[in-house]
């Protein structure tokens, strides 16, 4: 199984899902900065990772949706590779137009950053397979700007389609109808605001939560 | 030629910093504020000529997400 993380001027959070996907993997993730026009051969993820690309100049992930590297994810994802993008990554998504929607600034104002209960809304997605439907997990957030916004014509759509991956249990940014991440048409990419790879050691974050992603993504794949 | 370009929420979408503005020129003794919408201003410093749909491709393709902002273009 080999994996890619996109590195973005800014990015923060690009070694902790390099170390999730080594940990899940088993192989090492290859790391490829924003700068570069295509990804190596035979990538079957790639987890577009949290952080301040560009430092969230204009709107947050819109200058790192038009770096070059997103062409090669944009191409990549179209024959079906997985794509995860986390935080800023699913901010970057829905720029690019992965994703429908956009992340609007919390509706509260403030930064949230804490463990928030997360619900799975669709556990067969290739992201959630390992997860129950409804089953209550546990996942950190940190984000100013996660509160998610789309019509509700799409809304709609997202949820009669069953392409709401994760809800949030209670809210927590103001995101329209709880939406804590979602995956595309196809279903090969996901995004979401809270960070799965925060959640994958149980000695060094408490809890596993976040770690049955990765393994149920890597098991639908093989 | 100078262009400006600027980017407004659509209505209907939420605006918590609008509305935090509000709250605070309220407070201040500003009376009759009905309602504050926050945008940006993009400065655009342009070739003599450059075309009208130029223009307006670069507000579709970065400076305003549509899904959320609309903009509009004055020519300075």
């Amino acid at each position: 199984m080999k994996s890619a993380v996109i590195v973005f001027p800014g990015s923060n959070c690009d070694r902790d899902l390099a170390v999730a996907l080594r940990e899940t993997t088993g192989a090492e993730p290859v790391m490829v900065w924003h700068g570069e026009t295509s990804l190596p051969d035979g990538i079957d993820i790639i987890g577009v990772p949290g952080g301040f690309s560009y430092g969230d100049y204009l709107r947050s992930g819109a200058m790192a949706a038009r770096s070059p590297v997103m062409r090669a994810v944009a191409d990549a994802a179209s024959k079906g590779v997985a794509v995860l993008g986390v935080c800023n990554g699913f901010q970057v998504l829905t720029e690019t137009g992965l994703l429908p929607g956009a992340l609007m600034r919390n509706a509260g104002l403030n930064f949230v950053c804490r463990d928030v209960d997360l619900s799975v809304a669709n556990s067969q997605t290739m992201f959630t397979a390992k997860y129950d439907d409804a089953e209550a997990i546990r996942i950190p957030v940190a984000h100013h700007d996660g509160n998610y916004f789309a019509d509700d014509a799409t809304l709609d759509r997202l949820e009669g389609d069953g392409r709401v991956a994760f809800r949030y249990a209670g809210p927590v940014n103001g995101s329209a109808r709880n939406i804590a991440g979602i995956v595309n048409d196809a279903g090969n990419v996901l995004g979401l605001m809270p960070h799965p790879e925060r959640m994958i050691d149980a000695g060094a974050h408490g809890r596993t939560d976040g770690r049955r992603l990765f393994e149920g993504l890597i098991e639908a794949l093989g | 030629m100078k262009t400006r370009v600027i980017v407004t929420l659509k209505p209907g979408v939420l605006d918590p910093q609008g509305k935090a503005v509000h709250h605070a020129l309220t407070g201040l003794g500003f009376g009759g504020v009905n309602d504050v919408r926050i945008g940006k201003i993009v400065e655009l410093e342009l070739a003599d000529g450059t075309d009208a749909t130029q223009i307006d491709e670069m507000c579709r393709k970065l400076l305003a997400n549509t899904v959320i902002e609309n903009y509009r273009i004055e020519t300075v």
